[in-house]
């Protein structure tokens, strides 16, 4: 074939993309490849095709898209915390003249993969898969507002996980660090696919949050249950909402200043180039105006969840509910006055500078705030030790820690020394891990039994919670260390031999955490196994204070038989309190969303669209660009999308319910 | 809903609703797109402050003074002034029930929208024949980036328009539709209040600095 016919039906995509000669990730391929080959012959080979279809992937069950989500998380948690162990692989080897095992090329691929992976595929589906779960059980809703922009936005997710984990077989990832700062990112320094694919992972991915933000804000705005005033709403959903709002305020500035970047590198425009009037700096201010909210979009919804959990297991009400809410509003005001704290050094000058450095300052004091709430609600409280418990109290020591070198951040000349150095990754991983993670973790171990009916397994449980949090000072502490020494982040070579010992303890510390996460997954797989042992037959297995604790475990598709009445912050506290007797008779057919293909076949289209514009494929991303036009106006068209759950089917479920309870008396 | 939660009032206090009504369809709708229209009017702020830091930035190029015709633009404001009001009318006439009046100025809306692409694309065609690309500087840039994302919006509220006429034509005017008619209504004027900051900013401000 001519090589212009080529082009046009390949664009730059060629034999010579394919990174054969990195025998590090042709031995990944393999490995995935065979994983993959596995797994689809056997969801075929036990016919689990159309199940899965019907059940799970065109469904508009918030609770399904929730359980989704959360796997989404956890693989590509697997694939980033890969990335993590080559890079403290090779910075403990890379000493007294050795270059480690990675090349440069590959490693540059490698902790920029990781960064962004870790941010957008890991922690963003875990906080959205807790909040897409809890959220309208917790305010007593059927679903969430719009159920099939929720599928929508799950898949289009999916779609930028696809497209991040392409670029490690087809071609190549970005080299530019997790936010891809110009000039580096721009077509001169970097014209190879690797800036295309991260630019169409994120904004495939961002149009999933946007919307999922959009979403959940009308749901808790809208759906919440009688009797549920807003200061009456459990403090998870008051993080949520503060989350959905600065989702929807934030993502859209990373839409656009990705937008910018890709019309420099695809049109040759001048908004972030060193000629032409272009201003790189401006890119640095756009990004962190999205950055920096982001950072609370993820902790806020953690913070969530420990509050739930504080009073869960201490038997008490949250001390300080009020003072809670407001502490969550003023984090959200405060996220967008605080983004030039990432680049003091670019010279605004001591007044900005003093601006930036003090309002960070300032949000110190509201997460302080929650501390002490968290603190005071197990003060004489009856604390359980179960896992969501141990995490939570893992996240406050290790979270004040972070919350403390963040402060010693914030101050601009300390800042100065400080800047790209390890001390700022130990930092933020601080705070991320102890925060975020560490959150995620909690929640899943206390809604687990909610989701699936039985608890998770508590000895794996407890081994996981400990080579994690073990393994992540171990990890973490040497870094801190070796940035006050100067060290600076992203160094792939060392000459100074004696910096060598704390890169081998960070590099144990990584592997403990390894050994956590088997041991996380080692918990599903037990836990699995003795589900009967672990069953909960109650849905109320942690004696609970809120509302998604008052419908079985898992909840039936429409959530409650009766829409709940709430009299109380602790909604199902109280209704135990009070005597409050299950309704058993009275049924009634109960009015759901239909499932619909359309928000797959419409992310897959919108991933095609991303393949095409990255690897230059014209009439690929044409096409696919029109198809979601079709399909998109297409499903306008249909204006049937609800059914009714026959009052039978209710009250089948419900029966089979009062046995279950019966048998548990 | 009409329920009473106040357990004083009732005495027992009730824990569930036994006679539920589900919430009417399209409950959140106007919300939901009110906050996406905010979201959407953030990409435009973005959009203003790239101008705003870029617009003087020539780099020995041209100038808003070389380039703007403003009589032109007038017109082209008028043009999308114009349409608010025809699409007004037709949100007047769909209230009254009145089908083949709301088409007609949702048509006529259509022509004004399709008249302003025209007249905003033979101008950018205009200033690409003279040198003024894109690619010249990054007041071009910002410029070109700003005003094609406006038109971009207006091309899409015309594929939106024409899908929505098909379908009052196809189903009349139910509550879907009218639901769908005031959603781009929102949409239509959202974006003549866009227009009316680029008019100031990018354009008269232009000319004068």
């Amino acid at each position: 074939m001519s090589p212009d016919l080529l082009k046009l039906i390949f664009g730059r995509l060629g034999l010579e993309s394919l990174p054969l000669h990195e025998p590090i990730v042709v031995g990944t391929f393999a490995v995935v490849a065979l994983g993959g080959a596995t797994l689809l012959a056997g969801l075929t080979y036990f016919r689990l095709w159309g199940y899965l279809w019907r059940e799970w992937f065109t469904t508009v069950d918030h609770k399904r898209i929730g359980i989704m989500y959360m796997i989404l998380g956890i693989v590509m948690l697997l694939r980033g915390f890969a990335d993590a162990l080559m890079m403290r692989g090779q910075q403990m080897l890379a000493f007294n003249g050795s270059e480690g095992y990675l090349n440069a090329h590959h490693y540059d691929q490698v902790f920029t993969a990781h960064g962004v992976i870790m941010i957008f595929f890991v922690a963003m589906p875990l906080v959205t898969g807790l909040m897409n779960y809890v959220v309208p059980l917790q305010i007593g809703a059927r679903d969430v507002s719009f159920p099939f922009l929720n599928n929508f936005s799950f898949w289009m997710t999916v779609g930028g996980a696809v497209l991040v984990m392409a670029s490690l077989f087809i071609g190549e990832f970005a080299r530019t660090g997790w936010l891809a700062y110009p000039p580096l990112s721009n077509i001169g320094y970097s014209p190879d696919v690797g800036v295309d694919y991260y630019i169409w992972a994120l904004q495939v991915a961002g149009v999933g949050t946007t919307l999922s933000g959009i979403n959940l804000i009308c749901t808790i705005v809208k759906l919440r249950c009688p009797g549920m005033t807003m200061m009456k709403m459990p403090v998870f959903t008051w993080t949520s909402l503060c989350t959905n709002i600065l989702i929807v305020a934030s993502f859209p500035v990373l839409t656009v200043v990705l937008a910018l970047l890709s019309l420099d590198r695809y049109v040759g425009t001048n908004f972030f180039t060193n000629d032409f009037g272009g201003s790189p700096m401006m890119y640095v201010n756009l990004i962190w105006i999205w950055g920096h909210p982001e950072v609370y979009i993820l902790v806020l919804p953690a913070f969530g969840v420990f509050s739930e959990v504080t009073s869960t297991f201490s038997g008490k009400r949250l001390f300080g509910y009020t003072s809670m809410v407001y502490a969550t509003v003023v984090i959200t005001i405060l996220s967008y006055l605080v983004w030039l704290h990432h680049f003091f050094t670019m010279g605004s000058g001591a007044s900005v500078n003093s601006f930036f450095g003090i309002t960070t300052m300032i949000i110190s004091i509201p997460t302080g705030a929650k501390m002490f709430n968290w603190l005071f609600t197990m003060y004489r409280g009856r604390i359980r030790y179960e896992l969501p418990m141990l995490w939570t109290i893992a996240f406050m020591l290790t979270f004040v820690l972070g919350g403390m070198t963040g402060v010693l951040l914030a101050v601009p000349p300390a800042d100065f020394v400080l800047h790209n150095s390890l001390f700022l990754i130990a930092h933020f991983h601080n705070v991320i891990i102890g925060g975020v993670v560490f959150g995620a973790f909690a929640g899943i171990n206390y809604w687990f039994p909610k989701a699936f009916g039985f608890k998770l397994d508590v000895f794996w449980g407890k081994l996981s919670f400990w080579f994690w949090v073990v393994g992540f000072y171990l990890a973490f502490m040497p870094l801190y260390v070796l940035g006050l020494m100067g060290v600076t982040r992203r160094l792939r070579v060392f000459d100074d031999p004696s910096l060598q010992i704390w890169f081998v303890i960070a590099a144990i510390g990584a592997f403990l955490v390894f050994l956590g996460i088997l041991c996380m997954l080692m918990q599903f797989a037990v836990s699995f196994l003795k589900r009967e042992q672990l069953k909960d037959v109650t849905g109320d297995p942690w004696d609970a204070r809120t509302l998604e604790w008052a419908t079985s475990s898992p909840p039936p598709d429409y959530n409650f038989a009766f829409t709940p009445v709430v009299h109380d912050n602790d909604a199902w506290w109280d209704m135990k309190k009070r005597g409050y007797q299950r309704p058993l008779t009275g049924f009634r057919p109960i009015h759901m969303p239909s499932s619909t293909g359309t928000g797959i076949i419409l992310a897959g289209f919108a991933t095609a669209m991303g393949f095409g514009l990255i690897w230059y494929i014209w009439w690929l991303a044409a096409g696919s660009f029109i198809a979601m036009l079709v399909v998109g106006i297409g499903h306008t068209f249909n204006y049937h999308r609800d059914f009714d759950i026959p009052a039978e089917d209710v009250i089948r479920t419900e029966d089979a319910r009062t046995k279950l309870l019966a048998g548990a008396k | 809903m009409t329920v009473s939660v106040n357990p004083a009032q009732t005495g027992e206090p009730m824990f569930y609703l036994a006679d539920e009504h589900p919430h009417p369809e399209g409950y959140s709708t106007s919300l939901g797109f009110w906050i996406y229209l905010m979201s959407d009017c953030l990409i435009f702020a973005m959009l203003f402050a790239a101008f705003g830091v870029l617009g003087g930035n020539y780099a020995a190029g041209p100038a808003p003074k070389d380039l703007f015709e403003l009589p032109l633009v007038a017109v082209n404001t008028s043009m999308l002034l114009l349409s608010s009001i025809t699409y007004g009318f037709a949100m007047l006439t769909m209230q009254q029930n009145k089908i083949a009046q709301t088409q007609m100025w949702l048509a006529i809306t259509g022509l004004f929208g399709l008249a302003f692409i025209g007249i905003e694309l033979s101008e950018f065609a205009h200033m690409i024949h003279e040198g003024a690309t894109p690619q010249r500087s990054a007041f071009l840039s910002a410029f070109f980036t700003l005003v094609g994302t406006h038109g971009l919006h207006v091309s899409c509220g015309l594929i939106w328009l024409v899908t929505l006429m098909v379908q009052v034509w196809k189903f009349g005017l139910i509550e879907a539709n009218r639901r769908r008619l005031m959603c781009l209504s929102m949409f239509w004027h959202f974006l003549d209040v866009v227009w009316i900051g680029v008019f100031t900013f990018v354009y008269l401000l232009g000319v004068l600095r």
